[in-house]
């Protein structure tokens, strides 16, 4: 049981929405579509639910084209970033009606509201209304409606934006539990690199409405294609230094030279982007060959656990993700240290072609 | 720019309040002192943006004063306490250009046309926004519409304050770091009280010098994001901030110390003095993901437990462990492995681990 996307496309007024997109989605899997704003995440989901129809392309579930075909002719739930609710219906009545539909026996429609009302704790609310909800609590009933029937594709379109972030967390654990034991398709877009993470699955790099990378999300978070997947996948971005490799040595910006030591000495001579990931730069070197770069600190935001360091230079500007408290005035100069080993290298057309050996995993 | 200061406030939406319950916000005192950078932080539904209200007098507080600089100012309209507001979704002409928009705060306050060009310049360069001046203000992205209207709360010169409810929500997480740089440098420039209101921890430390955390209508803690995180003085606080949150266990006085379960964990003599004058059964202890050491001999001060679970959050583990009856969370670095059901050893350093009686922490200068 899968669901395919056969070079889909979908252009509105020569605007294109989706650009030929491949893509197989299987049964019992998490799928995270992580893209900015008007990536085309959502577009992917209407194509998927069938509510659009693709003007290039097939859409195959089972096998069986059913491009165009509608969402009640298959059994699909899609959860929205806005909550609908019908406000005349208690929260159980709410969570209930889709059961009501399917003419499911009344305990056992008693049993799986309050199973998923327990879940989404709102356990204590099923005799109010919705209007006598918080806004949170008004979106958890609406995903509860949508969770409790046994969908074969269940799609969330940004579902926890608007609830607190604690929340967030939490519903974030029980939905990857939830889905573990279910044998659905799950399609859950999100703008944010951390929720993509923490949510696991496989994930899928859109921008501008075209497929930049998906497979299993370590894969893509440890070797990203290019440097847009790298910066879509990363938060904060990756840092990217322009450098050019030359038989001996590896200059940033024509500014500073460092000898090719480790891994670098592979690179041929030319052209490069070197990426780091914000938390693998460190204010102490670990090893005799880390970059060593002179800045000047931007800004120091302290989150209580780590500190988030804005470092620049007439050159570049970088972000440092450092553990523990680290109080810097701005302006102070401030030396930074770049791992050989956790460095991302990316060639002139932006695609990678070193992969850090450090942080490649699968070395278990 | 003014000192705001809250005195006995408390607030119902209930005409004949009966209990604390019906209380959104129940009665305490705050002083958000002048130029400083504030957050105040919380779940949904725990009176935050009833506080942000009552400060900028949209809503009258049933009970008790607001005072800005001393005075009175309960009867004011948010106009006239001269309060600027930026909300969650831009409030912005989308008819008029960029420039348009931020002269009609200074145009409605009869502020001379060359004084009205100066400082209109002067807030777009701090928000680079200048070469968009001249642009309608519908043409712009997201992100640049909210740029335009802070750029609105900041351009009024005698404004006492900036209110800022939930402000980055529509933005992508890529541009809220930049948007986030761009107010702290501006709070550091204009040197303007500032209250930011969020539910999202991060947002509130990185933008604030010190956090308001409300829980249940009232301020269970004021203090800066180190304090919170390092001392927070309630176990909501403790739960609240940090992903994952603190990790709280309920325990029981015994010989050494304190016990769940069989295991014994020993506590500072000033705490065990301070316990033991308490008589409440409610005790826990609580210590943090990123504090427990994990080691791979067993001392005397280790634990044995066993791992359950793995989670490779990308720049570092989350490692949940079984303890005795206990699940706990730890965090580790990006290259921790351990197999599931293996034997890993842990210790709590005595200086985070903290103890809580009815919930709140127990402190040494309470001796």
């Amino acid at each position: 049981m899968s669901l395919t996307l056969e070079n889909v496309s979908n252009t509105v007024d020569g605007v294109d929405y989706v650009r030929d997109a491949n893509l197989t989605f299987e049964a019992g899997s998490f799928n995270v579509l992580l893209g900015r704003t008007l990536a085309g995440k959502t577009s992917m989901m209407r194509l998927m639910a069938g509510l659009d129809k693709p003007t290039k392309g097939r859409l195959l579930y089972k096998g069986e084209d059913v491009t165009g075909k509608n969402v009640q002719s298959r059994n699909i739930s899609m959860i929205y970033q806005q909550f609908i609710n019908y406000p005349t219906l208690t929260v159980y009545e709410n969570i209930a009606s889709p059961l009501r539909l399917a003419k499911m026996p009344a305990s056992e429609i008693d049993r799986r509201v309050k199973e998923t009302a327990s879940m989404l704790q709102i356990e204590p609310l099923l005799k109010r209304y919705p209007l006598e909800l918080s806004g949170g609590q008004q979106q958890r009933t609406a995903m509860a409606r949508a969770l409790v029937k046994d969908a074969t594709l269940v799609l969330f379109d940004e579902p926890l934006v608007n609830l607190d972030y604690k929340l967030r967390e939490e519903l974030r654990a029980e939905l990857r539990d939830l889905f573990q034991e279910r044998q659905c398709i799950a399609v859950y877009a999100t703008t944010e690199a951390n929720e993509a993470l923490a949510l696991g699955g496989t994930t899928t790099l859109l921008h501008e409405g075209s497929v930049i990378q998906s497979g299993p999300v370590m894969d893509v978070y440890r070797a990203p294609v290019n440097t847009l997947a790298a910066q879509l996948f990363s938060e904060p971005p990756m840092n990217m230094i322009r450098g050019r490799v030359t038989d001996t040595e590896v200059t940033f910006d024509e500014y500073s030279h460092h000898a090719l030591t480790q891994e670098l000495a592979a690179l041929s001579p030319g052209d490069y982007w070197f990426g780091i990931r914000p938390s693998h730069i460190a204010l102490v070197p670990a090893n005799d060959d880390d970059l060593e770069m002179s800045m000047e600190v931007a800004l120091s935001e302290i989150s209580g656990s780590e500190t988030f360091m804005h470092v620049e230079n007439s050159h570049f500007e970088m972000v440092t993700q450092l553990m523990g408290v680290h109080q810097y005035r701005t302006g102070a100069p401030v030396k930074v240290y770049l791992p050989i080993n956790k460095l991302f290298v990316f060639d002139n057309d932006e695609r990678l072609v070193h992969t850090p050996s450090r942080i490649s995993g699968g070395a278990v | 720019m003014a000192e705001i200061q809250l005195k006995s406030l408390a607030h119902s939406y209930s005409d004949s309040p009966t209990g604390p319950d019906d209380y959104a916000i129940r009665q305490l005192d705050h002083v958000w002192h002048k130029g400083g950078a504030y957050a105040l932080l919380g779940p949904s539904g725990c009176g935050k943006s009833t506080m942000l209200n009552i400060i900028s007098g949209l809503i009258q507080p049933s009970e008790g004063e607001v005072l800005f600089d001393g005075k009175r100012v309960n009867e004011l309209s948010p106009r006239d306490r001269n309060i600027a507001q930026v909300f969650q979704f831009p409030v912005i002409y989308d008819s008029m250009t960029v420039y348009e928009n931020l002269a009609f705060p200074l145009k409605n306050n009869k502020v001379p046309a060359d004084r009205i060009k100066t400082r209109v310049q002067e807030i777009a360069e701090v928000l680079e926004i200048e070469d968009k001046l001249h642009k309608k203000a519908k043409n712009l992205t997201a992100d640049e519409k909210q740029k335009v209207s802070m750029g609105r709360g900041l351009v009024r010169e005698d404004v006492s304050a900036i209110l800022f409810d939930e402000p980055l929500t529509v933005i992508d997480p890529q541009l809220k770091w930049k948007l986030r740089r761009k107010l702290k440098q501006i709070h550091e420039q204009f040197d303007i009280t500032m209250v930011y209101v969020t539910h999202d921890q991060l947002e509130a430390s990185t933008f604030a010098d010190k956090i308001a955390v409300m829980y249940g209508g009232q301020v269970v803690q004021f203090g800066t994001p180190t304090e919170l995180f390092e001392a927070p003085n309630h176990t909501f606080v403790g739960y609240f901030i940090g992903s994952p949150g603190m990790n709280l266990v309920e325990v029981e006085r015994c010989a050494g110390g304190v016990c769940f379960d069989s295991t014994v964990v020993p506590l500072e003599p000033w705490q065990a003095d301070l316990l033991e004058r308490m008589t409440s059964t409610n005790v826990k202890i609580g210590i943090r993901p990123e504090f427990i050491e994990v080691s791979a001999i067993s001392s005397d001060d280790t634990y044995e437990s066993e791992v359950l679970d793995v989670e490779d959050l990308g720049t570092y583990k989350i490692v949940t462990v079984r303890l005795a009856n206990q699940e706990m969370k730890v965090r580790q670095n990006e290259e921790f492995e351990a197999d599931l059901g293996s034997q890993i050893h842990l210790s709590f350093p005595k200086q985070w681990l903290m103890l809580y009686v009815d919930e709140f922490l127990i402190q040494e200068q309470q001796r």
